[in-house]
């Protein structure tokens, strides 16, 4: 049997109300490509934010995590900054369905995203639902995705789905 | 029946559908723009499609960064514009022909009762203004719905907004909206279906619901409607759509809250730096000195905008230290108010009068604000850098309180000067 994977990372910590114009500012929106895109990574609150992500990293959110624009371009600048999920209290509702077909995991976590402190390094064990972190030693049960968008995330994103269904 | 869960479950083939169900359902309209049009475009490829679900249903509409604004987006205009004449779409609108797209579609008569709208751009919702289901998406899912005709959707709880009252003189579907987000916080309606009714919709001007419906994505709910009443019948009729009268019918599951609004008790609203939730009466506003006003964009770029702000600039003109721009928000909105005299008005009080594009609202071009500057705008949204550098700071308010404010240089009672 294949051991399951562990996302691992170092948490970077934001607060409530993320959205989009800070995860990519507007100006940026002239290219689709995730790692053009990952460069400017939360430019529109910290500049210098891309240059300290290393790859695998997890960015840790409070409450509407991503409100804002329809802009599919934050969860591919996010996949594209290196980042490998995002934990957060709760997300705004376009930028989770985007982060779905782009195929970036979404964990949704208030004990988690709370007990998180900037800088613990963190294992994410997605199909198991648990978070632990490795700094405190604390551990986190996360609820499944619902059936429905599991299957969509287990097609490989929206456009594997549609294809298969057709 | 324009209770977007009667919409959807019409769209659904049954009889009713219930909060919290999964469902795929065949759409009417989807919109995307030049900014997510590109990546829906390259996703769309993906599906190896061929063609769209309906040449008549796919509407592009470029008008973020248009005028182009630099290479790299003309070049993703470049992009669209070849995928348009390629699939021989008939509602592509480029050069003279651009609106701001929710300013637009409504006047093209795209938009009618009872129809489910999707578009990538989050305030795609202010076509519920019209008593159709309108949401916004992202890009991979329009590309989906562009080549099935079909999307899936969560059903919505539903919210009910009750109106009562007429509203003063300045007082209007911005603030009905920004009071409503003050009320209900950035997040108070995700996932939720935000519902207008009572006897106070009559007393708001179908434009200023399409401004209200406009901004119910700053509450995160998924989407705003309104009753086909005889207003809205009657705006419909004159783009050219017959519909019947309806209301707001709630289905068995009903309402989860409501929340009761006397329009009559309302003063002018202004959101305060930089959450749009952040509304307190423009009595109440900080006397900051504005180096910007802005008024235009898909919340307030619409004639009845436009003849508000001539109201209150006429005769007068923009304090010194103070750039007023005005958007007119489409090339119909745009010749209307050449034809009323208005660009006199705007043009004696100092105003550049901008073509129609989103432009300064997302920082894009055509006003960028520089550090430590603060604007006053009508659009929709006041995060951190929205419309420039990170260190400059966004008011919003209605077009009147935006005018008054451009003629003082600071956030100003519209009743105080005219």
């Amino acid at each position: 049997m294949a051991a399951r994977e562990i996302l691992k990372g170092k948490a970077h910590k934001f607060g409530d109300h993320v959205n989009t114009d800070i995860i990519i500012p507007a100006t940026y929106l002239v290219s689709n490509d995730p790692a053009v895109l990952g460069k400017h990574l939360m430019a529109g609150q910290d500049p210098g934010f891309a240059g300290r992500v290393a790859s695998g990293d997890i960015i840790v959110g409070g409450d509407n995590f991503g409100s804002g624009s329809s802009r599919e371009h934050a969860p591919l600048a996010i996949k594209g900054g290196g980042i490998s999920c995002v934990i957060a209290a709760s997300y705004a509702r376009i930028f989770y369905r985007n982060a779905l077909n782009v195929g970036l995991p979404l964990i949704e976590s208030p004990r988690a995203a709370a007990a998180i402190s900037d800088g613990d390094e963190l294992a994410v064990d997605l199909a198991g639902g648990r978070i632990r972190d490795v700094t405190t030693g604390k551990t986190f049960e996360v609820a499944p995705y619902p059936e429905f968008m599991q299957r969509i995330m287990d097609a490989g994103g929206l456009i594997e789905y549609v294809k298969n269904k057709s | 029946m324009s209770q977007t869960r009667r919409i959807l479950a019409a769209h659904a083939g049954t009889d009713s559908v219930t909060p919290g169900e999964f469902i795929e359902i065949p759409v009417d309209l989807v919109l995307a723009n030049d900014i997510t049009a590109p990546l829906a475009i390259e996703e769309f490829g993906k599906l190896g499609a061929g063609g769209v679900f309906d040449r008549d249903k796919v509407v592009l509409v470029l008008d973020h960064f248009t005028p182009n604004r630099d290479i790299a987006s003309a070049d993703q205009c470049a992009y669209v514009r070849r995928f348009a004449l390629e699939q021989e779409l008939s509602h592509f609108y480029d050069g003279g022909e651009v609106g701001i797209e929710h300013v637009l579609l409504p006047e093209e008569g795209l938009i009618a009762p009872g129809m489910v709208v999707i578009g990538a751009d989050s305030h795609t919702c202010t076509y519920g203004a019209l008593g159709c289901f309108s949401t916004g998406m992202g890009s991979t899912d329009v590309a989906a719905a562009m080549a099935t005709g079909k999307t899936w959707l969560r059903v919505p709880e539903a919210m009910l907004v009750r109106l009562t009252g007429r509203p003063h003189r300045w007082v209007g579907g911005k603030d009905l909206i920004i009071n409503l987000i003050g009320m209900l916080g950035v997040d108070g309606a995700t996932y939720v279906s935000l519902e207008f009714d009572g006897p106070g919709v009559e007393n708001i001007s179908v434009e200023g619901r399409l401004t209200a419906a406009n901004m119910v994505i700053e509450a995160g709910a998924k989407n705003g409607i309104f009753p086909a009443d005889r207003l809205a019948v009657e705006y419909l009729k004159g783009v050219g759509v017959d519909a019947p009268v309806s209301c707001i019918e709630p289905d068995e599951h009903g309402y989860i809250r409501q929340i009761d609004i006397d329009l009559s008790a309302m003063e002018p609203q202004i959101a305060l730096p930089s959450l749009p939730s952040n509304a307190v009466a423009v009595a109440d506003a900080p006397h900051v000195k504005l180096d910007q006003v802005v008024i235009g964009s898909c919340t307030n770029g619409r004639l009845e905008d436009m003849r508000i702000a001539a109201e209150v600039l006429k005769g007068k003109k923009a304090a010194s230290g103070v750039r007023l721009i005005i958007i007119p928000g489409s090339p119909r909105v745009y010749r209307a108010s050449m034809k009323e005299g208005l660009f006199d008005v705007f043009l004696d009080a100092g105003a550049v009068i901008s073509p129609p594009t989103c432009g300064p609202c997302l920082g894009g071009h055509m006003g960028v604000l520089a550090a430590g500057e603060r604007a006053l705008s009508t659009t929709n949204r006041n995060f951190v850098g929205r419309m420039g550098s990170l260190t400059s700071e966004v008011y919003l308010s209605n077009p009147a309180v935006a005018a008054a404010s451009a003629v003082t240089g600071t956030i100003t009672d519209p009743g105080e000067i005219v």
